[in-house]
C-alpha cells in the first residue's frame, strides 16, 4: 500500500473558522490511501466533523476561515466545492434534510441534472444505482416516506451516481435505530467491496462502526489527531477512555473480568477476538461472583397502585395508519425508571404523546393515580406528568433561561416572587444556577437540553416522559445526561424515557417495555431483553456484543452475563 | 390536518406535462384578463369546468381554498360597489336604474352586469389554476416552471418551499402541542390577544429550527453540484404527447380569441345594452 501514492494528504494543515479565537484543526498530518477503509472517530467538538467539511469543500468554500499547512485531494489542491464533488461523494448525518427529490428516483438523480444530464441517461444510470444498494423497488415512492434502511440506500445511491472514488460519511449512524445501523454498516461494506471506492466514516460510535472489516481508526481530539493505527491496536489503548469514546461494550465486560486487553487478542471486532481457554473460565468465574443475589432486583412490582396505569389503550392514525397502537396495557410505579424501546415508528412516541394529552386514545384510557385522566387539559396533565421533546430548539421559546423556565408558571398566573423561587430552586437541581442571567444561545446543545428538562420540572410533575434523551450525543455528553437523570430519580422524579440506544437501556433502566408495529411485544426486565436475540430482532433492536461474548466463553445462559455486567455497573464497577 | 396539494390519481388530465398544464393556466389567465366579453368568459368556464370534472378532484379536497375565495369575491364586490358604483353605466353608456338605495348609491342593470363578469373572471381562472395545483406532481412543477423559461434556481426555490410546506406544518403541530403542555393557550377559548401572543412563542423555535434546516439542505444542494451550470435538466421531465401539444395549441387559441373579441367588441367589453 505504501508504494501507491495517497489519494488524500494533509500535512501540517491548521484550519481556524473565521468566528473563532482558535484554531478548529492543529497540525492535520493524515494520508488516506486508495481503497482504504477509515473511521474517524472523537467527541463532540473534537474536531472530525470539520476535517469531513475541509474534505468535501464545505471548508473553506462555504465556511470561510484561515487555513496554514496544506491538503491535497486525488492530487489536486482544493479549488471549489463543485471540483470536489467530482472527488468525494457526501452523505450528510441528517438524510431527512438531505433529500430534496420528490421521488427516489429524483432525488438519486439529483446531481446528474445538476450536470444538465439528458433526461433519458439519467433514468438508466438511475436504475443501475438503484440496483447496486437494493433500491429500486421504491424509485417512485417519496424518499420521506420510506424506513430508516431504505433511506440509507436512497441517500447513498444519490451519492454513488457519481462515480466518485471517495465516499464520505458524516455520522450515518445518528438518525438510526440499532438494527438498522448494524444494516447500514453491511451495506456501506458491500458498496465498498463492490465499487472500490475509498471510504471515510465520520462517527463516535465506535463499537457499531467496528462491526465490519475497516482498515484504520484515527482519532480526534481537541483538534488534533491522537491516534491513527488498525482497530485492534486502538481498541486496546486506554486512548479511547481518556478522550471520552466508549469502548466496545465486550471490552469493557472482559476489562471488569480482569482481562488484560492486548491488541495481540484481536480485539478490534468481537468475531475477530481470541481468548485461550483459562480467559474463558476467568469470565466465567467473574460471572458468577458478580452477579447479584436473587431476588435483589425486580423489587419494583405490585405494591401499591400504580402511579401510571394504561389500560387497553388503542389509537388509530387518521392518515396513512402509521404508529398505530392495538391495546396497549403497562403499570408504571412511583420512583421507576423505565425506558420504551423499539423501532421507528413502533408506536413509541405516539404513545407518549396520549399519555401527555396530545393525543386522544380511540379506545382504553390512562389512569394517574388510580384516576382516569380523561378529563384533564393539557396543562392539567402537564403538571403531573412532564414531556421533553427530542430537540431542544423545538421547545426553547424565550432568549433568556429565566424566563424560558418561567414561562409555564407565568402562564399559569403565578405570583413573580414565588416564580423566582420556583425557578432558582428548579435552575439548582439542573445545575444550571450559574447561568440564570444567560442568554440561551451561549448554551451548548447538552445545557439546552437540561434548560427544557427544566421547563418540564418546574411545574412539579411526579412523571417525567423525554423522547430520545441522548440522540446524538457522544459518550461524555450522553453520560452527563443520563447521569442527571438518574440523580433526578433519585430525587424521586419517575423517569420514562424513549430510546433505542441500548446502552442506555443497559445501564440506566431496569425495565424495558418493547414495542413493534403498534404493539407492547414485551414488559421485561432489560437483561432478559438483551439477552433474547429473537426478541431484540422484532423490536429492530440488536442483541449486544455481551451476548456473542458468552457464546464464545461457553457461557450458557447468556442473560447471566449481562445481569452480572448491569450489577457491576451499579455498584460502581464503572470507571 | 390536510394538506392543499398534489393528489396522486390516474385520469388524462393527470397524464398532461406540468408544462402544458400550467401553460395553459397561464394562457386562460391572461385572456380572462385582457377582455370582459361575457360569451367569451362562459366559454372559458365550461372549458375549465370540463377539465375539473376529468380530472376527479373532490369537493371535500379544495374546500378551504373555495371559501377563502368566495369570501375574497364577496368582499371584492361589495368593494367595487362602494367605491365605483357607476362604474356599470361609465362602461356601457346606458343607464337602467333598478331601484335606489341611497344618497349616489342605486342599483343599475349595467353596475350588475359588469360586477357579474368581474365575478366571472374568478370563475374562468380559479379552476384551471386548481386543476395545475392538484394534478401535478410537485417534482415536475419545477421543471415544467423551467419550461415557461422561468430560471431553475427560481423554479426549484418554489417546489423545494412546497416540498416542505408538510414538514413545516409537522414541526408547528409538534411545537404547538409542547407549548400547550407549558400552559400557552391557543385554543378559542382563549381571548385573542393571549392566542396572538401563545402563536408568536411558538413561531419562536419554529423560525430557528426552521433556519437550521434551510442551512443543512443548501450545503447538501451545493454538495452535489446544484447551480453549477446555468441550466439543468429534470430527471421527472416527460416527453409531450399528442394531447400535451393540442392543450399548447389551445391556450394559444385561447389567447387569439381572447383579442379577437376587443376586435369586434370594439374594446374590452361586450356590450349587451345597447
Amino acid at each position: 500500500m505504501s508504494k501507491t501514492s495517497p489519494l488524500i494528504e494533509f500535512v501540517d494543515f491548521t484550519f481556524q473558522y473565521r468566528a473563532q479565537k482558535r484554531p478548529t484543526l492543529y497540525d492535520i498530518n493524515l494520508k488516506i490511501y486508495p481503497g482504504e477503509k477509515i473511521l474517524i472517530a472523537g467527541p463532540s467538538g473534537s474536531g472530525k466533523s470539520t476535517l469531513g467539511s475541509c474534505l468535501n469543500g464545505l471548508i473553506p468554500f462555504n465556511y470561510t476561515g484561515k487555513i496554514n499547512g496544506k491538503s491535497t485531494i486525488c492530487n489536486q489542491a482544493p479549488v471549489s466545492i463543485f471540483q470536489l464533488s467530482e472527488f468525494v461523494g457526501s452523505v450528510l448525518q441528517d438524510t431527512d434534510a438531505q433529500f430534496v427529490g420528490l421521488s427516489s428516483g429524483e432525488d438519486i438523480a439529483f446531481s446528474l441534472e445538476n450536470k444538465a444530464r439528458p433526461t433519458v441517461e439519467m433514468k438508466e444510470r438511475v436504475l443501475e444505482v438503484a440496483k447496486l444498494v437494493g433500491a429500486s423497488e421504491y424509485l417512485s415512492h417519496s424518499p420521506q416516506r420510506l424506513s430508516g434502511g431504505q433511506k440509507q440506500r436512497v441517500s447513498m445511491a444519490g451519492v454513488l451516481i457519481e462515480n466518485s472514488p471517495i465516499l464520505l460519511l458524516d455520522e450515518p449512524l445518528a438518525a438510526l435505530d440499532p438494527s438498522t445501523g448494524k444494516y447500514a454498516i453491511e451495506l456501506i461494506d458491500d458498496i465498498a467491496n463492490k465499487t472500490g471506492c475509498t471510504v471515510i466514516i465520520i462517527e463516535h460510535r465506535l463499537e457499531d462502526v467496528l462491526w465490519r472489516h475497516i482498515d484504520r481508526v484515527v482519532l480526534f481530539n481537541n483538534g488534533r489527531i491522537v491516534a491513527d493505527s488498525s482497530p485492534d491496536e486502538i481498541v486496546a489503548s486506554d486512548k479511547l477512555i481518556s478522550i471520552g469514546i466508549r469502548r466496545p461494550l465486550y471490552v469493557s465486560a472482559l476489562d471488569r473480568a480482569g482481562i488484560e486487553i492486548t491488541a495481540e487478542k484481536k480485539p478490534g471486532r468481537i468475531d475477530t477476538i481470541k481468548l485461550t481457554d483459562n480467559e474463558k473460565v476467568k469470565v466465567q468465574e467473574w460471572v458468577h461472583t458478580a452477579l447479584p443475589d436473587s431476588g435483589a432486583e425486580d423489587s419494583i412490582s405490585g405494591k401499591n397502585t400504580p402511579l401510571l396505569e394504561a389500560k387497553n389503550v388503542s389509537f388509530v392514525y387518521n392518515e396513512n395508519n402509521k404508529e398505530a397502537l392495538k391495546n396497549i396495557s403497562f403499570k408504571l410505579y412511583s420512583g421507576e425508571m423505565t425506558a420504551i424501546v423499539g423501532a421507528n415508528g413502533a408506536g413509541k412516541s405516539t404513545l407518549a404523546k396520549m399519555i401527555v394529552g396530545f393525543e386522544e386514545p380511540a379506545g382504553g384510557d390512562i389512569l394517574y393515580n388510580g384516576e382516569s385522566m380523561k378529563e384533564l387539559t393539557i396543562p392539567e396533565r402537564a403538571e403531573r406528568i412532564g414531556y421533553v421533546m427530542q430537540n431542544p430548539n423545538q421547545m426553547i421559546c424565550k432568549p433568556m433561561i429565566f424566563d424560558e423556565v418561567a414561562l409555564g408558571l407565568r402562564a399559569r398566573g403565578v405570583a413573580e416572587n414565588e416564580i423566582a423561587e420556583r425557578v432558582e430552586k428548579v435552575l439548582d437541581i439542573c445545575g444550571l444556577t450559574r447561568f440564570i442571567k444567560w442568554p440561551i444561545s451561549a448554551l451548548s446543545y447538552g445545557q439546552k437540553k437540561r434548560v427544557t428538562i427544566a421547563d418540564a420540572l418546574v411545574l412539579e410533575p411526579q412523571i417525567i416522559i423525554l423522547d430520545e434523551p441522548t440522540a446524538g450525543q457522544d459518550w461524555r455528553h450522553y453520560t452527563d445526561i443520563m447521569e442527571f437523570l438518574a440523580s433526578l430519580n433519585r430525587q424521586g422524579v419517575t423517569v420514562l424515557m424513549i430510546t433505542h440506544d441500548m446502552h442506555l437501556c443497559l445501564e440506566y433502566a431496569r425495565r424495558a417495555l418493547i414495542f413493534s408495529d403498534g404493539e407492547l411485544l414485551a414488559d421485561k426486565p432489560v437483561y432478559e431483553i438483551l439477552s433474547d436475540p429473537a426478541l431484540a430482532a422484532r423490536a429492530n433492536l440488536r442483541e449486544t456484543s455481551l451476548y456473542e461474548l458468552s457464546n464464545i466463553c461457553g457461557i450458557e445462559d447468556s442473560a447471566s452475563l449481562v445481569r452480572a455486567y448491569i450489577n457491576n455497573e451499579s455498584s460502581g464497577g464503572k470507571k | 390536518m390536510k394538506v392543499f396539494g398534489y393528489i396522486p390519481k390516474d385520469t388524462p388530465v393527470h397524464k398532461l406535462t406540468g408544462a402544458s398544464k400550467l401553460i395553459l393556466t397561464f394562457a386562460l389567465s391572461i385572456a380572462a384578463m385582457i377582455t370582459f366579453d361575457t360569451r367569451f368568459m362562459l366559454f372559458v368556464i365550461v372549458i375549465s369546468f370540463v377539465l375539473f370534472s376529468i380530472s376527479g378532484i373532490r369537493f371535500s379536497d379544495f374546500k378551504a381554498i373555495l371559501a377563502l375565495l368566495i369570501l375574497f369575491m364577496i368582499v371584492n364586490n361589495i368593494a367595487i360597489f362602494l367605491f365605483a358604483p357607476e362604474q356599470g353605466v361609465l362602461i356601457y353608456g346606458t343607464r337602467h336604474e333598478i331601484m335606489h338605495i341611497t344618497g349616489r348609491y342605486s342599483v343599475t342593470s349595467e353596475q350588475l352586469f359588469y360586477q357579474l363578469n368581474v365575478t366571472l373572471k374568478y370563475f374562468a381562472i380559479v379552476p384551471v389554476a386548481l386543476v395545475f395545483f392538484l394534478t401535478t406532481e410537485p417534482g415536475e412543477f419545477a421543471s415544467s416552471l423551467n419550461t415557461i423559461k422561468a430560471h431553475y434556481k427560481v423554479a426549484y426555490a418554489v417546489s423545494l418551499s412546497l416540498r416542505y410546506i408538510p414538514d413545516i406544518q409537522r414541526s408547528y403541530r409538534e411545537i404547538s402541542q409542547a407549548q400547550q403542555a407549558r400552559g400557552i393557550n391557543i385554543s378559542k377559548k382563549a381571548s385573542i390577544r393571549a392566542r396572538i401572543a401563545g402563536i408568536l412563542t411558538i413561531l419562536f423555535p419554529l423560525v430557528f429550527s426552521s433556519l437550521d434546516k434551510v442551512e443543512l439542505i443548501s450545503n447538501a444542494m451545493e454538495l452535489r453540484g446544484f447551480g453549477r451550470l446555468n441550466k439543468r435538466t429534470w430527471y421527472s421531465t416527460r416527453p409531450f404527447t399528442v394531447w400535451d401539444y393540442i392543450i399548447t395549441g389551445f391556450s394559444i387559441l385561447c389567447i387569439l380569441l381572447s383579442v379577437f373579441t376587443i376586435i369586434i367588441n370594439g374594446g374590452r367589453f361586450y356590450n349587451p345594452f345597447v
